[in-house]
């Protein structure tokens, strides 16, 4: 037996939200009584694997092969399968970002495994297998019971506290035996958007709305961003009249995202938005309208005039950060 | 060729959902049902496709599992303009039931492109479109912001971690969309509403198949702190607060 973790990878290295794969997977292990394997699939060095022992993974199987450098989630989710069937995984874990959401449905219909998708807490119980995942786009939680004797589960972005030990790792390679054929996916073109902080990786981000007014408002929110190593978000309606990027919109139709401290400047707070927001561990809300129902999912909250309140909070971040 | 979108019924969004019988069940009183915002989005862009003649489409079908009681939201599908339906008579027990039900509609309809949202805004699953796919060993591609048809060829964009791909696979193939499918859904007309009420809606009986989970109870979400407000002329306080009792920058 053995709870199974798939861990990306981006051009050869790890983030901070695979490591937090392998401490909840090596947690759930525990309660189940057996060892945490990571499965790697892609050209990853030893250094690089090693750092997965550390977080608690007992077994960690490099599986690579040149095909697979295209992500194609038929491809993926046959050699997950097939590694979970040896190792004899009672339990498969893989993020709930955009490749865990594209294999995990598929590794469940394989593996004729219940589906878990988007858990932020380890199991409620064992036996029953009991999960907690949200529902209604974050207006409810739901209890939901896998019956199935495998389960699939992904684990929320930035949900799960990262668990050093010190355990040693031991690295298995494996060759795909693969027929390139198998992966039907070809890339025709690639558009990468360099140097940027990821919104859905950032640990801060700050998000402006339509009481910014115009997007020539922008320079202190993107210099506000700049001193806390934040992303920049906005609500919908920014990204519709073309203010910011598409990439930036947040909110059930937009990314969804769970920072630690996320900053709502001139943001309503309409359930769409806070949809994909509400998991922040904290909010920051900036507004006009004390009653704007943001001040409700904040914590912290200043009533005025952003364009007034923005250059004092730049300062004050500044001496804090000693610049 | 032809075009089969996936619809799901969820309560609006805007909905302030509660349960009752111990937190087992949905209270549905007065809520408004609508077609799932991506499955409206793929529904639009599977039309938009088929407005163009160069493309080939003949057909674009909705599919839904549900019982009676959404047909409404069928009959919205068929006014924006979808050629016919289809409706398994089922309540969609778990996202396995809802995709092993489509699949064969899939197969007996022969569809070459399937259209599945990224997730419904019930129970937020985003599960249905992979293991639909996995269940035709079809391709399928995910996080998908872009349909086009080319020399007959379908090219997908989809959303990687910091950008964009634009890639093709043979068809027939599963497109699981999200954000920038189709800019805003198409609306009935009043001549969609009219036509809609004739357009063929065909009712199926489901495949008899065990549901793999199961939802005990509903919980509501933990009531937060109140908000504590700082002096909007006085900034910094707020940067202490994070600093000092929030502790997280
Ligand atoms: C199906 C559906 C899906 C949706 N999905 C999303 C989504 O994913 N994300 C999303 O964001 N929205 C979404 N929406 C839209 C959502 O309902 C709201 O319309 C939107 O979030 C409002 O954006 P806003 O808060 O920026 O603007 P507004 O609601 O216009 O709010 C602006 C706020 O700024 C305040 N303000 C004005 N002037 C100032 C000032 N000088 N300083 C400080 N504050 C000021 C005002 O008091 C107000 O609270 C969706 C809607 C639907 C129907
Ligand atoms: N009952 C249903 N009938 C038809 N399609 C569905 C149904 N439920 C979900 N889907 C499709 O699957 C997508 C993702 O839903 P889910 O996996 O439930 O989050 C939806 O956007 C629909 O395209």
């Amino acid at each position: 037996m053995s709870v199974l973790i798939f861990v990306e990878n981006w051009d050869g290295k790890f983030k901070k939200l695979s490591f937090e794969l392998i401490s909840y997977g090596a947690r759930l292990a525990e309660m189940l009584n057996t060892t945490a394997v990571a499965l790697s699939v892609g050209n990853v060095d030893n250094g690089e694997l090693e750092k997965l022992g550390k977080y608690g993974a007992s077994q960690i199987i490099s599986a690579h092969n040149d095909s697979l450098n295209v992500f194609d989630s038929q491809a993926f989710a046959k050699i997950i399968a097939n590694l979970a069937k040896q190792e004899n995984a009672t339990v498969v874990v893989l993020s709930n970002n955009n490749t865990g959401k594209a294999v995990a449905p598929r590794l469940s219909v394989l593996l004729k495994a219940g589906l878990g998708a988007g858990v932020s807490k380890l199991p409620l119980s064992i036996d029953p297998f009991v999960i907690y995942k949200k529902v209604y786009s974050g207006n409810a939680f739901s209890n939901l019971v896998i019956k199935t004797e495998i389960k699939v589960l992904t684990l929320a972005q930035n949900s799960y506290e990262l668990n050093e030990t010190s355990n040693q790792a031991v690295i298995t390679k494996v060759a795909v035996d693969w027929n390139a054929d198998a992966v039907k996916t070809k890339v025709i073109e690639v558009q990468k958007l360099s140097g940027k902080i990821l919104l859905t990786d950032a640990d801060v981000v700050v998000s402006g709305g339509r009481g910014m007014k115009s997007a020539d408002n922008w320079a202190p929110i993107v210099e506000l961003a700049e001193l806390l190593g934040a992303a920049t978000a906005c609500s919908r309606p920014v990204s519709d009249e073309g203010w910011r990027p598409h990439e930036e919109h947040t909110g059930q139709t937009g990314k969804i995202i769970a920072p630690n401290l996320y900053f709502a400047i001139g943001i309503s707070g309409a359930t769409q938005h806070l949809a994909g927001v509400s998991s922040s561990k904290f909010i920051v809300a900036i507004n006009t309208d004390k009653d704007a129902p943001i001040f409700s999912a904040a914590q912290y909250g200043i009533v005025g005039d952003a364009s007034k309140i923005l250059p004092k909070l730049v300062e004050a971040v500044k001496e804090l950060k000693g610049k | 060729m032809k075009i089969l979108v996936c619809i799901s019924n969820v309560p609006d969004t805007t909905t302030k959902v509660k349960f009752i019988e111990g937190n087992k069940k949905l209270d549905v009183t007065g809520i408004q049902w609508v077609i799932n915002p991506w499955d409206e989005l793929s529904l639009t862009r599977a039309l938009e496709l088929k407005d163009d003649p160069s493309n080939g489409i003949q057909l674009v079908t909705v599919a839904h599992v549900g019982p009676l009681a959404s047909e409404p939201t069928i009959r919205k599908a068929l006014a924006i303009g979808a050629d016919d339906a289809i409706r398994i008579n089922a309540d969609p027990s778990d996202a396995y039931f809802v995709a092993a039900q489509l699949a064969k509609i899939v197969k007996e309809g022969v569809y070459d492109l399937v259209f599945c949202g990224i997730e419904s805004s019930d129970f937020n699953g985003s599960t249905v479109g992979g293991m639909l796919a996995e269940f035709l060993e079809y391709p399928s591609v995910s996080s998908v912001s872009g349909v086009k048809i080319e020399n007959g060829q379908v090219n997908i964009t989809r959303e990687i971690d910091g950008g964009k791909e634009i890639v093709t696979v043979p068809m027939p193939v599963v497109a699981i969309v999200q954000k920038g499918i189709a800019k805003e859904p198409r609306i009935a007309a009043m001549r969609g509403i009219m036509m809609a009420r004739t357009k063929p809606l065909n009712v199926v009986e489901p495949l008899a198949i065990d549901s793999l989970t199961e939802v005990v109870a509903y919980e509501m979400p933990q009531p937060r702190a109140a908000c504590k407000f700082v002096d909007p002329e006085n900034p910094r306080q707020l940067v202490e607060l994070l600093q000092n009792e929030a502790k997280i920058i």
